[in-house]
């Protein structure tokens, strides 16, 4: 059993089938890559996993709980985080309230009238923000309005505020979307520090074959809402199927 | 001190400032002179300007932090103003159970309604709580006169059961309202050469519970609770993704702000008995929308001052009429002397409206902050003057897009 078990999800938008019939099983501490053409379904996937959409048919299961019918925040408070394909920040807020949003979060849970504290008394949680911006490199940054941010940073916040709430399954999209070489390989290495010494598993969708085979190790291949085929990265890299579907494309 | 930073104590004691010393900073003019008429020293009118201080306070913890525009806040006042004359009718004239009252009844009621509208958002919120407002005042006005007088409106009489005092005093007159005694139309006059100051027990508790609301918005503010309410304005998405329920948050705002009219009608009664429906009408919810954005939606003292500049203009503006024109203009040659006259005419007395939404024009297009933002903008200019030199760290915070 994995920690994440997905069985028979089909997902249909009017005419269009965005996803088949999918089965997916994610180990536990692992890292387990989606890739697939533009339009496979990928991002459908994932919104089906935090509970944005509902599939038609099959099941989700979070560490033997079922996901389905709950809603985005109670699927967040069992401990899945997700990093959107263009990143969704509070972009009126500072770069510390940002991050300080999700201490709350994980703190108090879904809702507290938390109304006659004081946000900067909380040293407990400061500490702990302070913390992970050092350790996403943002500390300098950390009064600065997240909208006047570049894309890169932005992603990077996002990144961050996921990993304050310590959670047990993180959700990439394409988390390396327009970002420099340099950039990309800073984020392979925090991602791969993450998985390690975080124990946090990750499932991570990505166009970028360098990051996937940096990071996966295992990746499900999928193609018009159907997985493909689904193996360690050296039989992927040469299975003819993948090569015609994808990869043939992807390069040609 | 009291849990706030050292900037918020400041802006505290400013405001405190400036309500405690209300009756100077209003009257500026010597008695008898020329520009008399635009002091607003004198009590029911620095009333209305605390009490309109509150409801805009109140107004501004939803929609300037949430983003929520609601459209029939007026509606929590006008319910506060009803409960408040009730419990004047049946318990007693102190003032403070019948504010209490109001501000209770007006958050249960903002309670149901916030808890129908918020299941939609943007421009269906705002219809949904004029609609709810637009019903409780004709409903006001009709079906249930019994309980608001209709028409008349909601006023004591000299056979109210009243338990805890008197029906009518000895002299066979309606008793007045009072805080444990100290009756709220009191007033102490001042006169100082040709100066005089009022200075009116009533106001003198309405500007209290003006300055507990303005530190309660201000430790709001800065709470937890607060920087949530500014999450769902900014993205409410992320927001639920991050594990919060924005529900919850917005409703909780939508309550505190309704308990503020109510709180602020509350006071209305208790500095004259009598509750009318029109308290009620849509213009009166619009009126306090125009106050925030005016002052500055989102800052802590914005909304007074929107408040406090609306209720100047529509009480001394609107008082001009020709006649006062014509002495200003008196100066000059008889045909320019009618032209200026008849140019700045519709500008005010009853075109005090007109001004007003000139103003609030010229405000939405070039300062989005309201008056706060230029206050700020002329606070920096002269910051700048001041010191040539660290003009260069400024821009470095400047974003450079990827990509
Ligand atoms: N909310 C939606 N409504 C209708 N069609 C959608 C919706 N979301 C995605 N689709 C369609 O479903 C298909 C899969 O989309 P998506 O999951 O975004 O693909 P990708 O693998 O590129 O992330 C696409 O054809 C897309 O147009
Ligand atoms: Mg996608």
């Amino acid at each position: 059993m994995g920690i994440l078990e997905v069985k028979g999800v089909g997902k249909r938008f009017g005419g269009l089938q965005a996803l088949g019939d999918v089965n997916l099983s994610v180990q536990e501490n692992s890292v387990h890559a989606i890739i697939g053409p533009n339009g496979a379904g990928k991002s459908t996937l994932l919104n089906v996993l935090v509970g944005k959409l509902i599939p038609d048919t099959g099941s989700v299961m979070f560490e033997g709980q079922s996901v389905l019918g709950r809603s985005p925040h109670e699927i967040n408070q069992m401990g899945i985080s997700r990093v959107f394909q263009t990143p969704e920040i509070f972009g009126d807020l500072t770069v510390m309230e940002n991050i300080m949003i999700p201490c709350f979060a994980k703190r108090d849970g879904s809702y507290r009238l938390h109304a006659f504290e004081t946000v900067l008394h909380e040293k407990e949680l400061v500490a702990q923000a302070e913390q992970i911006l050092i350790d996403v490199n943002m500390i300098d940054k950390r009064e600065m309005h997240a909208a006047s941010m570049s894309r890169g940073d932005k992603r990077r916040l996002e990144m961050a505020m996921c990993l304050v709430q310590e959670p047990k399954l993180l959700l990439l999209d394409e988390p390396t979307a327009g970002m420099a070489r340099a950039d990309t390989n800073n984020t392979i290495d925090l991602l791969k520090e993450i998985n390690e010494k975080r124990d946090i598993t990750m499932c991570i969708i990505e166009h970028d074959m360098h990051v996937v085979f940096s990071l996966a190790e295992r990746i499900t291949v999928l193609a018009q809402g159907t997985p493909l085929v689904e193996d360690i990265p050296e039989k992927i890299k040469g299975h003819p199927k993948v090569q015609e579907a994808y990869l043939g494309q992807a390069h040609g | 001190m009291l849990g706030l930073n050292k900037k918020d104590m400041n802006l505290l004691l400013l405001v405190a400032g400036l309500v405690i010393f209300a009756p100077f900073i209003l009257n500026p003019f010597p008695e008898g002179s020329e520009l008399a008429q635009f002091n607003a020293g004198y009590p029911d009118l620095m009333q209305r300007f605390v009490i309109f201080g509150i409801f805009a306070i109140g107004f501004n913890i939803l929609f300037g932090l949430t983003g929520y525009l609601s459209f029939g806040h007026a509606a929590f006042l006008g319910v506060g103003s009803y409960a408040g004359v009730w419990m004047m009718k049946l318990l007693t004239m102190n003032v403070v159970p019948a504010i209490m009252i109001s501000v209770v009844v007006a958050g249960l009621f903002s309670l149901l309604i916030g808890y129908i509208s918020l299941r939609r958002s943007g421009i269906y919120f705002s219809i949904l709580t004029l609609a709810f407002a637009q019903m409780s005042f004709a409903l006001a006005y009709s079906v249930l006169t019994p309980l608001t007088g209709g028409e008349t409106g909601l006023q004591l009489s000299l056979n109210d059961p009243r338990v805890l005092g008197i029906s009518a005093t000895e002299t066979g007159s309606i008793p007045v309202t009072h805080f444990f005694g100290l009756e709220m139309r009191d007033s102490f006059e001042l006169a100082l050469g040709s100066w005089l100051f009022t200075f009116n027990a009533g106001y003198y508790l309405c500007a209290a519970v003006m300055l507990i609301a303005f530190y309660l918005s201000i430790r709001i503010f800065r709470s937890p609770f607060g920087m949530m309410l500014r999450a769902v304005k900014s993205n409410q998405q992320r927001m639920k993704y991050t594990g919060l329920n924005p529900k919850p948050y917005t409703l909780a705002a939508f309550v505190i702000s309704g308990m503020y009219a109510g709180l602020a009608g509350g006071l209305m009664v208790s500095m004259d008995p009598l509750a009318g429906a029109e308290r009620m009408f849509w213009t009166a919810s619009g009126e306090v929308v125009l106050m925030a954005i005016l002052g500055g939606a989102g800052t802590l003292i914005g909304p007074v001052l929107g408040a406090g500049l609306i209720k100047y203009m529509e009480n001394i503006l609107s008082k001009i009429n020709s006649t006062i024109l014509h002495e200003w203009f008196a100066f000059m040659p008889d045909g320019i002397e009618d032209v200026m006259v008849t140019l700045v005419y519709p500008f005010i007395g009853k075109g005090w409206h007109l001004t007003l939404g000139i103003m609030f024009m010229l405000v939405v297009i070039f300062l989005p902050g309201g008056l706060v933002e230029g206050g700020q903008r002329i606070a920096r200019l002269f910051r700048r003057r001041g010191a040539k030199t660290d003009d260069s760290g400024a821009e470095q915070s400047q974003n450079t897009p990827a990509e």
